[in-house]
């Protein structure tokens, strides 16, 4: 059975190296500041003992005020796994730094929400709509696309 | 001339020639009293029995209607009640159709099998283009023929005929196999009342 950290137990591990990158944290998950989530991300990845080597999932969620990035993560190593969040409250260009140079796997997930949402991933190697085609107006799955 | 003592092959004499000839003409004569009877006579039983006459039209569509190849693709949950359709159980064979073709070319019917979105749009007109005529378009459960659920989505067509001419609708979502076959019976009910005269 893979074990799933808390947030609050990695979390103090993150401050100490990274301070000021942790927004809040809970039982359930983590929320990093978006500026320093790429060295978050880093540091998760790369820390022995942590080695979070295998990105599950990549969710994006519409609060309306803000959009808030979800990522599990998976050590294959440890077996043991995280879940990771960000939030971005820009609304009309959202932007995020993209993981793809740290796990490939993120490469078509960060598409489908640049596709759907409508974010932006600084870095992304290919950015372009993957379900939808070519000259296609809006996000759908924002909350005020109909 | 050196006369052969052999009676019967050489006859010298006019009354023996004579004699000769007559029994030869009454032995023909006994032998032939019945009428020889016709060798070909068996002919008009073999020619009712293996000719059939009928239309252009009638042998044309009765070949078309038994031979009716589907192309082989699906584009959602629906394609697995044509899978279904084509296997065992409901066995689409017995209608001539069992050969589903992975090339339009070789195909006469194409079933659309799911929901077919904007973008799929284009590859499903372009097999369609590359079908050869005659050709017929099945749509096949309650998106193909009007979007279903997704009639308002922002990806789904609103109905297939949107794309392609359709001959027969099948709904339910999806249908089961006896529905695709009656579908498919009228395509065959439809077949059968083509002709040449009008397919210009």
């Amino acid at each position: 059975m893979t074990l799933a950290f808390s947030g609050e137990e990695i979390a103090s591990q993150v401050e100490e190296q990274l301070p000021e990158s942790i927004v809040d944290s809970s039982q359930d998950s983590l929320v990093v500041n978006s500026e320093s989530w790429l060295a978050v991300a880093t540091f998760l990845k790369d820390t022995p003992g942590l080695d979070f080597d295998y990105l599950t999932s990549i969710t994006a969620v519409d609060y309306y005020d803000y959009f808030e990035m979800v990522y599990q993560l998976t050590s294959l190593k440890h077996n043991h796994s995280l879940v990771v969040k960000t939030r971005c409250y820009e609304r009309e260009k959202p932007r995020l730094p993209s993981v793809v140079s740290l796990w490939r796997g993120a490469d078509f997930q960060e598409r489908e929400i640049y596709d759907l949402m409508g974010i932006s991933f600084d870095g992304h190697p290919n950015l372009k709509r993957i379900f939808l085609w070519q000259g296609f107006q809006g996000h759908p799955l924002r909350k005020d696309y109909l | 001339m050196e006369v052969k003592d052999k009676p019967g092959i050489y006859v010298y004499g006019d009354k023996q020639l004579d004699r000769a000839e007559g029994e030869a003409i009454e032995s023909l004569k006994a032998h032939c009293q019945q009428p020889i009877p016709d060798p070909d006579r068996w002919l008009a039983q073999e020619i009712q029995r293996n000719v059939l006459v009928t239309t252009v039209d009638g042998v044309l569509n009765w070949a078309r209607k038994f031979s009716l190849w589907p192309v082989n693709f699906g584009l959602a949950c629906c394609a697995f009640e044509m899978i279904a359709t084509a296997a065992s159980r409901f066995d689409i064979s017995r209608f001539g159709m069992e050969i589903f073709r992975p090339s339009p070319r070789q195909a006469d019917l194409m079933i659309v099998a799911g929901t077919l979105t904007w973008k799929m749009a284009p590859q499903l007109r372009r097999i369609y283009d590359q079908m050869a005529e005659p050709k017929w378009v099945l749509a096949m459960g309650a998106c193909a023929i009007s979007g279903g659920t997704f009639v308002q989505s922002y990806s789904v067509v609103p109905g297939v005929n949107r794309i392609v001419p359709v001959d027969v609708y099948v709904p339910g979502c999806p249908p089961r196999p006896e529905a695709l076959l009656y579908g498919i019976r009228l395509i065959h009910d439809k077949i059968s009342k083509r002709s040449i005269v009008t397919e210009g």
